[in-house]
């Protein structure tokens, strides 16, 4: 998949390595089990927490989101509007999430001091500075690790994108490709899960038998981590296709799907309901795209118009079903953009104090963390970074964040063990 | 006039950027606004300025009533506001809620009775001028309404939007009677997943058969900034594209606004990575005619054709007035 950045820098036109890819990388570990105390992990494979991640690509404006500064040098047209929280104001570009403030925590001093979108992404989703050195699983491919339960038959790492892109990519590093994700494409079930009718029930068994058979055979000589993860995709396959009707969105009631928003937006936030009622344990759903170095104000109206109220619905039926206490919603982006307005109407990339915003799980509820300074140019009160922020994340779903997992014998830090959680956030 | 001639010969300076900008019929008095969302009152003799406040957004639409006593603006916070301009300090005399977003565009009718107003709402609004009550409202288009202008016989009405679709309106009916199709306009970028472009700015020839249509085309990365500006001219009648009038070597340009000269001729103001321009396209030429560059991108324009002088606004702060004719000699 090629990302579509306004900028076109190198790490835009790099291809996403695949899942071959990885195994010839030759990075996919073995022998893995999650926590050095095991009886804590059952437990909370039972607990069914859940974590959606809303990645706002690109680089979503915090000035026409989360954290408005109407009427000053920076704040362009956007003004303010009041939330169900009474103190609490975002942008008025988010006229349904305002009204579900009381669910959501604001952190609005995030400083990544990281303004390249690759780099930037990945600090938000791995919670570490990428180095030629290591690389680090992705908070989906973690949660699956350390969330999922594979006897619901469903993969537990999730991503839906526009286009289906990506998936199977290096998301899991060191965890193994077991913990990839599935893309999607929109609200599509997964590709190719449709038996072909010219194969019959009992021809399909045959064939799985004997790959089966050939498998073990081949296994009982040569037995690696990569032999493990292909025999574990095929079966993985296998399940989906018996749980097709989980990805299908249309089979969601017709009033759900007005009331989302019949946009494609929608129909993934709707998808994404449904995943995680199901008990997928991670969904990352990507809203494109914020890199607006041009006319960033008619973008965000465009684009914060489309992602309001499929959010909002989001949010309030997660709450309404009693799956917040479970779930953990977190919208993020790989970084801000510039308090200053550039002479195209746009807004530039800007690390040094932005806005993430967290809901359910063990968040606080109806808060804000962090304050900039009045033309939002510098974080000065509760700065946090990535690393705090990926701590906090699995905190928020009851994973002890400073634990390690066990990977061919060697304990490695779950989440950056040079920084902590952000209590404050946490109840 | 001699556009070949064209030369600055005002430039005063704010200490924002600035947005939009109108002359006052007399063509002695200016009004700007800017990204404090202010509005000023400049003479242009002295550039004297003068703060209007009453927005609480940016300004993008304003206009002089034809006696030049009052000022319409209308914001994106969806407020219409009069002002009494010539008054020493300006102060709001009427306020009207009046579009949900933005309001793109303004325009006041030929006998001065109405105001219309197009938004982000995408309705057109119709306002009496006298005490200010809607007279009427419809809407129409699918995408924001980005320009709007009365036509000159009083009785129709054109808005256009960000899809490139351009409505002739009976004002009696409130029904479209001609479609203008200026798709060209319009870019939907797949893989950014943006609608980008639209009919920044109408005007209508001397002599009512063509309209004019600008905005940017070949918009490869809309996020970007990477687009060319693109003039559509119109028979009024049957609403056939007649002309696409290209510049080259203005990556990133885009026409804000443009008005028609006593030839026919168009003239555009554009803003590019390559600086501000006026644009001049003949009627019967693909490319334009003659290019005048300004010292700063530009973002708005009005000619004031009793004296041969075009206002443009910039985002380096300036405000800057352009003779179209020769230099006086010293």
């Amino acid at each position: 998949m090629r990302a579509q950045y306004a900028c076109r820098s190198r790490d835009h036109s790099a291809s996403r390595r695949r899942f071959l890819g990885t195994i010839g990388g030759g990075i996919v570990g073995g022998g893995l089990s999650c926590f050095t105390r095991g009886a804590a992990a059952d437990a909370l494979r039972k607990s069914d927490m859940r974590v959606i991640v809303l990645n706002m690509h690109g680089g979503l404006s915090q000035l026409e989101s989360w954290d408005p500064k109407p009427c000053t040098k920076t704040g362009g047209p956007t003004r303010a509007i009041p939330t169900s929280v009474p103190g609490i104001h975002i942008s008025e570009l988010l006229p349904y999430t305002a009204k579900q403030m009381h669910h959501l925590c604001l952190l609005r001093g995030v400083n990544t001091s990281e303004d390249d979108h690759g780099k930037g992404a990945y600090m938000m989703l791995t919670g570490r500075r990428q180095t030629p050195a290591a690389d680090y699983p992705q908070i989906g491919a973690v949660s699956s690790l350390v969330l999922s339960d594979d006897s619901k038959g469903l993969p537990g790492h999730i991503l839906i994108t526009p286009g289906g892109g990506g998936g199977r990519g290096n998301e899991a590093a060191y965890l193994g490709p077991k913990y990839s994700s599935i893309a999607l494409g929109g609200d599509k079930p997964p590709q190719n899960s449709i038996k072909p009718e010219s194969i019959s029930d009992q021809a399909e068994l045959r064939r799985h038998e004997f790959r089966r058979k050939v498998n073990e055979q081949f296994l009982s000589r040569q037995r690696t981590a990569i032999t493990d993860a292909y025999t574990y995709s095929y079966e993985q396959a296998l399940r989906l296709m018996e749980r097709r009707d989980v990805f299908d969105v249309a089979k969601e009631p017709a009033v759900d799907l007005d009331r989302y928003g019949n946009n494609d937006f929608g129909r993934q936030c709707l998808l994404a309901r449904r995943l995680l009622e199901n008990g997928v344990s991670f969904v990352q759903v990507t809203h494109s795209n914020y890199d607006t170095h041009n006319e960033n104000f008619n973008f965000h109206i465009e684009q914060l118009g489309e992602f309001d109220r499929p959010f909002a619905c989001l949010v309030n039926d997660l709450a309404e079903r009693g799956l917040l206490d479970q779930t953990l919603v977190v919208v993020l982006s790989e970084f801000g953009r510039t308090p200053n307005i550039n002479l195209y109407y746009g807004r530039d990339h800007w690390s040094k104090a932005w806005s993430v915003v967290m809901a359910g799980g063990k968040v606080a509820r109806g808060t804000v963390f962090g304050q900039t300074n009045a033309e939002g140019t510098e974080v000065i009160e509760g700065q946090v970074d990535h690393g705090q922020l990926f701590h906090t994340y699995l905190q928020a779903v009851g994973v002890d964040s400073t634990e390690s997992l066990l990977v061919d014998g060697r304990e490695l830090p779950m989440a950056d063990p040079a920084v902590g959680p952000i209590w404050n956030v946490l109840t | 006039m001699d556009i070949k001639q064209a030369h600055l010969a005002q430039d005063w300076a704010h200490d924002r950027p600035l947005l939009a900008a109108r002359f006052s019929p007399d063509g002695l008095q200016a009004v700007t606004s800017s990204e404090d969302s202010s509005l000023q009152r400049w003479t242009l003799t002295t550039g004297e300025k003068v703060i209007l406040k009453g927005h609480e957004s940016w300004v993008h639409a304003l206009k002089y009533t034809s006696d030049g006593k009052q000022v319409v603006s209308g914001g994106c916070e969806g407020r219409l506001i009069w002002w009494s301009i010539n008054d020493a300090e300006p102060k709001p005399t009427r306020t009207i809620e009046a579009h949900y977003g933005w309001i793109r565009a303004i325009d006041i009718s030929p006998d001065g009775s109405k105001l219309v107003s197009v938004g982000n709402d995408l309705m057109v609004r119709l306002w009496d001028m006298a005490t200010g009550e809607k007279v009427a409202e419809w809407g129409g288009h699918e995408k924001h309404i980005y320009s709007v202008m009365f036509h000159p016989d009083g009785a129709h009405l054109l808005t256009g939007d960000l899809a490139g679709k351009i409505h002739l309106w009976n004002l009696a009916t409130k029904q479209s009677v001609n479609l203008f199709d200026a798709k060209p306009l319009h870019t939907y970028e797949g893989g950014q997943r943006v609608d980008f472009g639209g009919v920044r700015g109408m005007a209508l020839t001397p002599d009512g058969l063509q309209l004019l249509a600008g905005g940017l085309h070949k918009a490869t990365n809309p996020l970007g900034a990477v687009h060319e500006p693109l003039l559509l001219r119109f028979t009024t009648s049957d609403g056939t594209l007649v002309r696409s009038h290209l510049c080259d070597g203005i990556p990133g340009g885009v026409i804000w606004r443009m008005c028609c000269l006593g030839d026919g001729t168009a003239m555009a103001a554009c803003g590019g990575s390559t600086g501000g321009f006026l644009l001049f396209f003949g009627a019967d030429s693909e490319k334009d005619i003659h290019r005048f560059q300004l010292p700063a991108l530009a973002r708005d324009m009005d000619w004031h054709p009793a004296t041969e002088r075009v206002l443009t606004v910039h985002h380096d702060h300036h405000l800057r007035v352009t003779n179209l004719f020769a230099k006086p000699a010293t």
